[in-house]
């Protein structure tokens, strides 16, 4: 069974091929290109490095967010496109239990972290076993830190972005919170396969309708619902 | 006699979802144009955002409809051309990466393409281009005059300096408090009306080729407002006709001088605004009496669709232009460093 993996969920950019459990090659970097230059030849030449071709793949692996709204779109759209076409699965695995499970060998849980802006994070709390125990989500960071607080045991940092929130984490936290080393900060592809081969395969005609996780909805949703919120309460 | 050139066109620059195949630059096989018009309505104007998320939902599923309804498979195809900008960036980027990965399992060329070099070449699924050739695109995002002396190659003549024609027409129309999209409404409501009032014409220094439209939706602005100090009456139908007609005014009689000035053999009309029956009949009764060819697409190729961009990618790829999987969505994209 050949799989391919990406995530474009955030700055970082991970490719990954998996030939019968075996990672063949992964290529991961985190240089601010934009996806929609990098990711495609990336994995053109992932495949090409494997030697394996497109119509050889079983099924793709991609990470469905939450993240840039942007970033995750590109890897959906590519994993679908190429999924659709070749009738295979495309199956779709959060990008937070992806940064997660970078910290699966971690005896404690795992909080992993992407910054939202504005004291905003989408982040999750997983076991070592990753399970959630707070599900994904876009949090405010001291609602996420009081959560965090409220548990017993050590807790892994991953993520690049945990650079930006370090001094808040340990203010709360204390020595309970570790960092993880800067090789665990960025999601990899062989992960979001790994987590991928755990779900059931979904039928090929539910590609269709593989579509982004945001967490969210879009802003001028939200302020149109206020508007009309407002609206009811003056009738 | 040669094979067949076969091209899937894929179009995601605002909010349609749009995929064709066209046979030679010329033949449509088939048609399907996802609109998100619904969505946006209640917010006025196209939400970015919004639009790129109906994009994920709807590429495959546009591109596999028009591979049935053509009954082809993608070996069938010869190319794949995208519209690489201008538009929302985020939006391009949906159908620029579909197209990528298409493209790559199927070993086939990618084209990038101009969306408005799109809206002109709309033109030659009716019939076939006569060069040297002028052509006005007027639309929500632009109006240009633009002039071609062959396939391929593109010279700006005249350009709006504020807002485009169709933008124009959605401030007005707001101002009018009618719904979005709002120029077919003012289109409607200027056909009802005898009485026209008497707006301005922008015709800007002598001999430029150059529009000006924000002046013009300022004076009916001041209109509006001065006859509401006035408690005079407002006739929706009389604003929006004498607001039609300035704009049909100007655009036709610039259109009319440059195409005299190249000495062209042909006019066309491109862009969502060449649907404005006004607009349409100016030009035609125009082009008639001075005996110079005129067309303007049927309804259905003059607001986006995917048609357009394989037609404009037939000639690009026949001109050797094509693109690399590094290709990335330019918003700002001008139709003259694409040639
Ligand atoms: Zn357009």
């Amino acid at each position: 069974m050949i799989w391919l993996g990406i995530d474009t969920s955030n700055v970082p950019l991970t490719i990954a091929v998996v030939k019968d459990n075996q990672l063949l090659v992964e290529w991961t970097s985190s240089i601010k290109v934009t996806h929609s230059v990098g990711a495609m030849p990336a994995v053109e030449e992932a495949l090409r490095q494997a030697d394996i071709k497109p119509n050889e793949l079983d099924a793709i692996a991609v990470a469905e967010g939450p993240g840039s709204y942007t970033g995750v779109r590109i890897g959906v759209t590519i994993a679908k496109t190429l999924a659709w076409t070749l009738k295979i699965p495309v199956v779709g695995v959060s990008s937070l239990q992806t940064l997660a499970g970078n910290g699966s060998l971690f005896k404690g849980i795992i909080c992993p972290i992407m910054d939202a802006r504005r004291q905003n994070v989408f982040s999750a709390i997983y076991t070592n076993e990753l399970d959630a125990t707070l599900p994904d989500g876009h949090y405010a960071l001291d609602v996420l830190l009081e959560q965090l607080a409220a548990t017993e045991e050590d807790i892994l940092f991953v993520g690049k972005d945990v650079a930006i929130h370090w001094e808040a984490i340990q203010q709360v936290l204390g020595e309970r919170a570790i960092r993880a080393p800067f090789y665990h900060d960025l999601p990899k592809a062989s992960v979001v396969i790994e987590l991928a081969m755990k779900k059931p395969l979904p039928s090929i005609e539910e590609t269709h309708h593989f579509v982004p996780d945001y967490k969210r909805i879009t802003e001028a949703e939200t302020n149109w619902r206020a508007e009309q919120q407002k609206a009811g309460q003056n009738e | 006699m040669t094979k067949d050139q076969i091209i899937l066109g894929i179009e995601t620059s605002c909010d349609e979802t749009a995929a064709s195949i066209v046979r030679n630059g010329r033949e449509i096989i088939s048609n399907v144009v996802s609109s998100q018009i619904e969505s946006h309505k209640r917010f006025g104007g196209v939400v970015p955002e919004i639009a790129s998320r109906h994009h994920v939902e709807q590429v495959t599923i546009v591109i596999e409809e028009a591979l049935k309804q053509a009954n082809m498979q993608p070996s069938d195809l010869d190319a794949v051309a995208v519209t690489e900008g201008p538009g929302l960036v985020g939006a391009l980027l949906i159908g620029i990466n579909a197209a990528k990965a298409f493209a790559f399992v199927h070993q086939l060329p990618l084209v990038g393409v101009h969306h408005i070099a799109g809206h002109i070449y709309a033109n030659q699924l009716v019939e076939p281009m006569q060069f040297p050739l002028l052509a006005l695109v007027v639309s929500g995002g632009h109006t240009e005059i633009v002039l071609m002396k062959e396939h391929g190659s593109f010279e700006l003549i005249g350009e709006t300096r504020d807002d485009a024609a169709g933008e124009a027409y959605d401030k007005v129309a707001r101002v009018l408090k009618l719904p979005y999209p709002g120029g077919p409404h003012i289109d409607r409501l200027a056909h009802e009306s005898e009485e026209a009032i008497d707006f301005p014409r922008i015709w800007l220094e002598e001999g430029s080729y150059d529009f000006s439209f924000s002046g013009l939706k300022s004076s009916v602005i001041n209109y509006m407002h001065n006859a509401e100090q006035r408690g005079e009456e407002i006739k929706p139908q009389a604003v929006a006709a004498g607001f039609q007609n300035s704009v049909v005014e100007v655009l036709t009689a610039k259109t009319l001088r440059a195409a005299k000035q190249y000495n062209v053999k042909q006019v066309i009309a491109a862009g969502g605004v060449s649907a404005n029956k006004g607009l349409r009949k100016s030009l035609e009764d125009t082009f008639a009496k001075e005996g110079i060819p005129f067309t303007v697409p049927p309804l259905f190729l003059c607001t986006d669709n995917a048609a357009m961009i394989a037609a404009a990618g037939s000639v690009m790829f026949e001109k050797g232009h094509t693109s690399t999987m590094a290709m990335n969505g330019r918003p700002g994209m001008t139709l003259f460093d694409w040639n």
